[in-house]
């Protein structure tokens, strides 16, 4: 496909107010760009590590129990919960549903929330009732 | 696939595009989100069930069928989810043919080349000799 680049572009995030249908549309993109490039990486490490043998995995949990390491598998429990939230509510609007104002705006609050506290709870359940 | 034969909508817009296809990616997208959603609840839940996650417990675990069998299939459809995924937004963004056809190409190369890692660590785990 070819654009003319003196032709003006549509109307895009620049100049459009924010709303929480919109915030939650670019993170479905964000988190599902994050878990493709962040999650897939880190799960086959993961994979990878278990079937190298323990002295892989143990550099593998190392890295994982470091800041910069909680920060990643903290950030993608949050990602996956995020795109997964938001792509129920995407199913549910491709079946034609949920497009009212009122009730989209509160479905995506929702999602933003739910995610919150998934992220929250899975945590809390990882580090408390794992030991 | 002739045009207005078909008794549904779907049915009678198959194939009509200009492009002669597209609705399949469209399909497949959401038909693994729908298993995403059941496969990355069992996996979380899973993490959070085990007693622990030293090598030896997470070893044990992927050996099992109960373990290995919905770990092969959450590592296959996400790769595949992914993939789709990541060509909307390519999809979406690079308009010129050739950086279009390139970048896709990588993400499709990368997404099957990290998937065959993950499943032949699957495999090594599940029928491997790693203590």
């Amino acid at each position: 496909m070819t654009r003319n680049p003196d032709r003006p572009l549509s109307p895009h995030i620049t100049i459009w107010r924010w709303g929480p249908g919109m915030l939650v549309s670019i993170l479905h993109r964000m988190t599902g760009g994050a878990l493709t490039v962040a999650g897939l990486a880190v799960l086959t490490w993961w994979l990878w590590a278990i079937a190298a043998g323990q002295g892989a995995y143990d550099r593998f949990a190392a890295h994982a129990g470091e800041w910069y390491g909680l920060v990643v598998l903290v950030g993608l429990t949050w990602a996956f919960w995020q795109h997964l939230l938001s792509g129920i509510r995407h199913l549910v609007m491709d079946a034609g549903a949920g497009f009212e104002l009122r009730i989209n705006k509160l479905f995506a609050v929702l999602t933003i929330a739910a995610s919150l506290f998934l992220t929250a709870l899975s945590w809390f359940l990882a580090l408390e009732v794992g030991q | 696939m002739s045009v207005g034969e078909s008794s549904t909508p779907l049915g009678r817009v198959r194939g009509a595009g200009a492009a002669h296809h597209g609705g399949e990616h469209w399909l497949r997208e959401r038909l693994t989100s729908a298993a995403l959603l059941l496969l990355g609840v069992w996996l979380v839940a899973s993490l959070l069930m085990l007693p622990d996650l030293d090598h030896r417990t997470v070893s044990e675990w992927l050996r099992s069928a109960s373990g290995a069998v919905p770990m092969a299939l959450f590592v296959i459809v996400a790769f595949v989810h992914a993939i789709d995924g990541m060509k909307v937004v390519v999809d979406d963004y690079v308009h010129d043919a050739a950086n279009n056809l390139l970048l896709n190409g990588l993400i499709l190369f990368a997404g099957i080349g990290g998937l065959a890692l993950a499943l032949f660590s699957l495999a090594k785990i599940a029928f491997g000799t790693t203590e």
